[in-house]
């Protein structure tokens, strides 16, 4: 790419480029106005936000004082950080392993299958709950957790157990969480994974048969080295977004977080996302929400940087 | 034991780890499906049934009340059902035309802005302002509060999804049919509209599928931005009465005052009976879409 760009370097502008850049124009706009306007945002988190009577927003947010890294040193020294970034990291470790450790079983399991017709229908079954909103699911949640009448608890009951005030008790959350986390995306990852299972060249297996390789061995030292770089690409680019959370599933699941619940499933979403809710200051708010893309940005570069060094044509950048 | 030669295939799973293997699916398929009986079976139980037994997967004592009750408030539901489809039709429109024409511009080789568009797509895949910067911007510089294009312009492009347009049209239209069109003196939007889109149509199914899911599904941006209830969606509507199930209950009938009406009402079996009704379009259409968002997954992988 680089060098055809040297030598086309020297032409001159022609119709071409006028109509191509009119036909981009609408998209550079939303560009500017919903990637990069934000991005100036950032400076509200070096401010005390003041509204001044009688004017609108920009005024104020440039009339207002600038405070430096106060309102940073406020958050990352308040009760909330440590419990924030431990949540927030500790989750995500667990959704990508055990996520990405099932998906790939499963489509390994799913390729042998004699059917190729169920292997079909079970794919669009397992992919269903990936078309379903957070929302929708937390009223199946409901349905199931919700202590007096919910089928978990009348399960519990009916086996001479105790019922359990699910919404109320904080140990059981990483492993609810965790499971519909992995609910969710089974599908999405194992189609992934399948269909790079599905490239794999078929002679590959047919000298191993030959050779006198049992089905177990073929996986072993065929098809998982095959889809070995597609299996750390899908966990270097998730490592790259450790510092996001899904954030309908911590903040729809839980009931929309009881106090109860709160330092057990709360991340730096639901965190930013209460602030803009409650009439916490918006700099706060800001010093915290800058630090979650600040992170963010040098994981997926970091992540980009390790992919590089395995493959260099699986980075994004 | 005689192996049938004919039935025994080669590099075969042996028959009792296929029945295994099946057995296994199934049961995944069911976790997978079932819950959706749950939330479909207290839809259709009796209040009464609801309050004395609890939840049952088969119900106790059938009833229609909470399909009634919704019909009976058709004007709030179907309200919010137009804006979800308007939303979602909307959203598909506009999500499509801005992402294939970038996707498009950013495939012409020789186009002279090409590295610089290539930075603007890129640099919002590693950074952006974060949840609250784009929220002030969107409410208080665009003013988008309580307007529908707070939930339709946000989410209407990706970069991720402009790479893969890009990758798509740069692999399978021949710069060939391009050069000849300009020869004969068509514009780049001619070319575009009448040579590139029609030839396109897997990339387009794919992208509007994305948007459509995307759209249909989405309750975070009415969450934030909106607080007309004109305005709500079938989505944020279940959002809402999550915490307030009597806003619906408008429309009293057979001589009861607005109080008892809403005393009345079959709370539990509504809520489920709502998302019953968002489940359903879905469970109907993705299944015979779902190559689409394959063939949409396996292009975003390979680099354009």
């Amino acid at each position: 790419m680089a060098e055809k760009d040297k030598v086309k370097k020297r032409r001159h502008w022609n119709r071409d480029d006028t109509e191509l850049t009119l036909i981009s124009l609408p998209t550079v706009i939303w560009f500017v106005l919903f990637s990069y306007l934000p991005m100036f945002g950032i400076i509200i988190a070096f401010k005390e936000y003041k509204l001044s009577g009688g004017h609108g927003f920009l005024y104020s947010l440039l009339h207002s004082e600038w405070v430096g890294w106060k309102n940073f040193k406020y958050f990352f020294t308040s009760n909330a950080f440590a419990m924030l970034l431990r949540n927030t990291i500790l989750y995500n470790v667990v959704f990508i392993i055990l996520g990405a450790f099932f998906a790939v079983l499963f489509a390994v399991m799913l390729s042998n299958l004699r059917n190729k017709k169920g292997s079909k229908v079970y794919q669009t079954m397992m992919f269903f709950p990936y078309f379903m909103s957070w929302v929708v699911i937390s009223y199946i949640v409901y349905a199931v957790l919700t202590p007096e009448k919910g089928y978990a608890n009348a399960i519990i009951t009916a086996l001479g157990g105790q019922k359990i005030m699910w919404y109320q008790e904080a140990k059981y959350w990483p492993f609810i969480l965790t499971f519909m986390k992995i609910w969710k995306g089974l599908g999405y990852g194992m189609v992934i994974y399948l269909a790079s299972i599905t490239g794999i060249d078929p002679s590959l297996y047919e000298a191993a048969v030959m050779d006198g390789a049992t089905k177990w061995q073929q996986a072993k030292y065929i098809t998982l080295p095959s889809i070995k770089t597609v299996l750390v690409m899908m966990l270097i680019l998730d490592t790259g977004k450790i510092f996001y959370s899904d954030f309908g599933l911590f903040y729809q699941i839980t009931g929309q977080i009881p106090q109860s619940l709160y330092s057990t499933v709360s991340t730096f979403d639901t965190y930013i996302y209460k602030a803009i809710q409650s009439s916490a200051p918006i700099g706060k708010t800001a010093a915290a929400s800058f630090f979650q893309s600040i992170c963010c940005c040098c994981t997926i570069l970091f992540a980009n940087w390790v992919v590089s060094k395995i493959d260099k044509d699986s980075t994004i950048i | 034991m005689v192996i049938n030669k004919k039935e025994k295939q080669f590099n075969q799973i042996k028959f009792s780890t296929n029945v295994l293997f099946n057995l296994v699916f199934i049961l995944l398929s069911l976790v997978c499906i079932f819950p959706v009986v749950f939330v479909f079976s207290i839809s259709v139980s009796s209040e009464s049934a609801l309050q004395k037994y609890g939840y049952r997967i088969i119900p106790t004592e059938f009833s229609s009340a909470a399909y009634q009750f919704l019909w009976n408030e058709k004007d709030t539901i179907l309200h919010a059902l137009w804006i979800s489809i308007l939303v979602t039709g909307l959203g598909i429109v506009i999500s499509v035309l801005l992402t294939t024409t970038m996707g498009y511009v950013l495939s012409r080789v020789n186009y002279k802005l090409r590295e610089f568009y290539t930075w603007l797509v890129f640099i919002p895949m590693i950074f952006n302002g974060g949840m609250l910067a784009s929220y002030v911007v969107n409410s208080n510089i665009l003013h988008l509060r309580n307007t529908i294009w707070a939930l339709i312009l946000p989410l209407a492009v990706s970069s991720f999804n402009v790479v893969i347009c890009k990758t798509f049209f740069k692999t399978t239209i021949p710069d060939s049919i391009i050069e000849s069109a300009k020869v004969d003196g068509a514009s780049q939007l001619r070319i575009f509209g009448q040579i590139v889109l029609p030839i396109s149509k897997p990339i387009l199914a794919t992208i509007a599928l994305f948007a459509a899911f995307g759209y249909w599904n989405d309750w975070f941006q009415a969450s934030l931005y909106i607080s007309d209830s004109n305005l709500q969606s079938l989505q944020s509507m279940l959002n809402n009465i999550q915490s307030n199930i009597e806003y619906i209950a408008n429309n009293p009938y057979g001589g009861l005052s607005l109080q008892q009406y809403k005393a009345s009402m079959p709370t539990e079996s509504v809520r489920m009976a709502i998302a019953i009704v968002i489940i359903v379009p879905i469970a109907c259409v993705y299944p015979f879409f779902q190559k689409y968002f394959i063939s949409g997954l396996t292009i975003g992988s390979v680099k354009g």
